[in-house]
């Protein structure tokens, strides 16, 4: 039977029978994404956008509760923005940039993320994951008032799978009863407990971090502090050995306090018991009323491999993070920029299978490089034997008065999108003089175009970028086109397009792939050079 | 504080203190202490420097609160 795992914050696709429960035999589908969470709306949008069809199942029927994943960074937005919801984000998250250190009674610095100019979207925004869901859903409804094949099925789910080597076959169990249906390929975005993952038997190997955590968000109605990130280790107020404060939208507060491992889960939930830290924090006279609350604990790990034949894992169910950088949700959805344009090319048959074995190396490189740094930042918080306590403090008593001892507090390394490096799709990086940041692999930083922004001008597919170059407006390789934007330095007052792409060179042609990271970068057009690289962004070498 | 160089001079310092906290894992406590006795002096060798390693002495003690 269909059970409830949570409280609905939004009721958005209640289920209606489908034709697919009468059919005589299984209808196969080209993509079916089990899991409806943010990662499995980002994938429905990518491939929907690109008209190719997809069918979402959830056991649910709409979006859960709780703000959960509360920081969405910079690369996330601009992912969401290309699917046409990042400014819908952007006007309802709260933006911030200053954070605050403190041990015990005392602060121990102060950053400012200070951003840097001429992006189209802030280094983080804070926004309740639920919000983020809905932005990503009302712009799937968008995409389907102009056509997009998507479909969500509430109350349908997936109880087995089985690979048949070209296609897999799903049993969905609904209020009607079960029915099956097949999919070319089955995308498994079904959370940190994925039962696709168990269904199929899969390994997910880490570390399991002995803490847990208890969040409160909370609505304050007799104080209010500034919108900054404040985090304590060890606070004076003793609710946590360490604790989170930081701002969301609705004048809500996150409170995030770490409790220990050896803690009756049931007991910390009372709300007297929650109160009592917050009060000792927040002082007794300050008035609040708790929205919402949990008790999590986390593990960093992933799967060996995040493809396995025709079932794709992306998002929780690959890997998992600790909180501290922002890492998970925002992880997620690079995943599924990644891997969108690449499923869409091997379904409509331009570029072959292998091209979604680049996924599973890139996103791997990715998911290793954000499980070292929240590992590290989880070590940091809490200190696995005296002798690093004992560092950690060191480090935080020096902090107050040395400029380096400030760069290792380790409270969280915020989420940036990673660079490709030294990867299977990439093309030659042949641009002397050309910024380090922007080399093949990378994600191409946003800048100002005047009215616009570069990475609008972007757009899905794969682009030729000239500046104060020449190069054919378009080319089509092996059935794969690449269109030119041509930009030139006489139309960049600010100078970001020359110091983000140009550096020390006078002229650069840039291929960039739909998820918008660099193919290959050269100094001048080359007819052969491009086609080669644009063959080998395609897996086709 | 003239010759002590207090701004970040690590070119990857949380790769540093990963490595530095991994070199005590398994130790006991004494042996930690040791270890980081060890580790000091072999640094303050390498300064050399009388004066530095002065700057660096007064910048560890303690600030009192």
């Amino acid at each position: 039977m269909l059970q409830d795992r949570y409280t609905l914050a939004f009721r958005l696709y209640p289920y209606q029978r489908s034709a697919d429960q009468d059919a005589p035999a299984p209808v196969r589908h080209p993509v079916v994404v089990g899991g409806c969470g943010p990662i499995g709306l980002a994938m429905a949008l990518d491939l929907g956008r690109q008209g190719i069809p997809v069918l979402v199942l959830d056991d649910h029927e709409g979006i859960g509760m709780g703000s959960r994943a509360i920081c969405f960074s910079k690369r996330a937005l601009e992912i969401a923005d290309r699917y046409g919801c990042g400014e819908a984000m952007l006007d309802k998250g709260v933006v911030w940039n200053v954070g605050k250190v403190f041990h015990d009674d005392r602060q121990v610095f102060e950053f400012n993320l200070l951003p840097e100019q001429g992006h189209k979207f802030p280094a983080f925004i804070n926004l309740q994951q639920p919000y983020f869901e809905r932005f990503l859903f009302e712009q799937i409804e968008a995409e389907r008032a102009r056509g997009a094949p998507i479909e969500i099925r509430g109350r349908n789910r997936i109880d087995a799978v089985e690979d048949m080597g070209d296609h897999v076959v799903l049993t969905v169990t609904t209020p009607d009863g079960p029915y099956t249906l097949e999919a070319q390929w089955l995308m498994a975005c079904d959370g940190a407990n994925s039962p696709i993952r168990a269904m199929l038997g899969l390994d997910f190997e880490g570390r399991v971090f002995q803490d847990s955590f208890l969040i409160a968000d909370i609505k304050m109605t007799s104080a209010s502090f500034p919108t900054e990130r404040w985090f304590w280790f060890e606070p004076w107020f003793k609710s946590g050995a360490s604790t989170l404060l930081h701002r969301q939208p609705d004048d809500v507060w996150r409170v995030d306090f770490q409790i220990g491992w050896d803690v009756d889960r049931k007991e910390e939930m009372k709300p007297e018991n929650i109160r009592r830290r917050l009060d000792a924090m927040l002082g007794a006279d300050v008035e609040y009323e708790i929205v919402w609350s949990s008790i999590y604990t986390f593990q960093c790990r992933r799967m060996r491999r995040f493809t396995h034949g025709r079932v794709i894992f992306a998002g929780d169910s690959a890997h998992q993070v600790s909180p501290f950088g922002a890492r998970g949700a925002n992880s997620g959805m690079q995943d599924i920029d990644n891997l969108g344009w690449k499923l869409g090319l091997v379904i409509t048959g331009q570029a072959p299978e292998a091209l979604v074995d680049s996924y599973n190396e890139e996103r791997v490189h990715g998911a290793d490089e954000n499980i070292l740094n929240s590992t590290r930042a989880t070590d940091f918080i809490t200190p696995k034997s005296k002798t690093s306590h004992i560092y950690r403090n060191a480090v935080l008593d020096l902090a107050e008065t040395l400029p380096f001892a400030r760069s290792l507090v380790n409270s969280g390394r915020l989420s940036v999108p990673c660079t490709y490096d030294g990867l299977s799709l990439n093309g030659p990086d042949q641009l002397p003089g050309g910024p380090a940041r922007s080399r093949t692999g990378s994600a191409c930083p946003d800048a100002p175009l005047g009215e616009s922004f570069l990475l609008d001008r972007l757009g899905n597919g794969f682009v030729i970028l000239t500046i104060d170059a020449e190069a054919p407006d378009s080319i089509e390789e092996d059935g794969i086109a690449a269109r030119r934007l041509a930009l030139t330095v006489k139309e960049d007052p600010t100078g970001a397009l020359a110091a983000r792409y140009l550096g020390a060179a006078r002229s650069a042609v840039y291929l960039i792939r739909p998820d918008q990271h660099v193919a290959a970068r050269w100094e001048k057009y080359d007819d052969a050079a491009l086609r080669a690289a644009l063959r080998k962004a395609c897996g086709k070498d | 504080m003239a010759k002590l160089v207090t701004s970040l001079n690590i070119p990857a310092p949380d790769d540093f203190y990963e490595t530095l906290i991994r070199a005590h894992e398994g130790l006991s406590d004494e042996d930690s202490a040791a270890f980081n006795a060890r580790l000091i002096l072999v640094l303050a060798n390498h300064i050399g420097d009388p004066e530095v390693l002065g700057e660096a002495l007064e910048a560890a003690r303690k600030p009192s609160r």
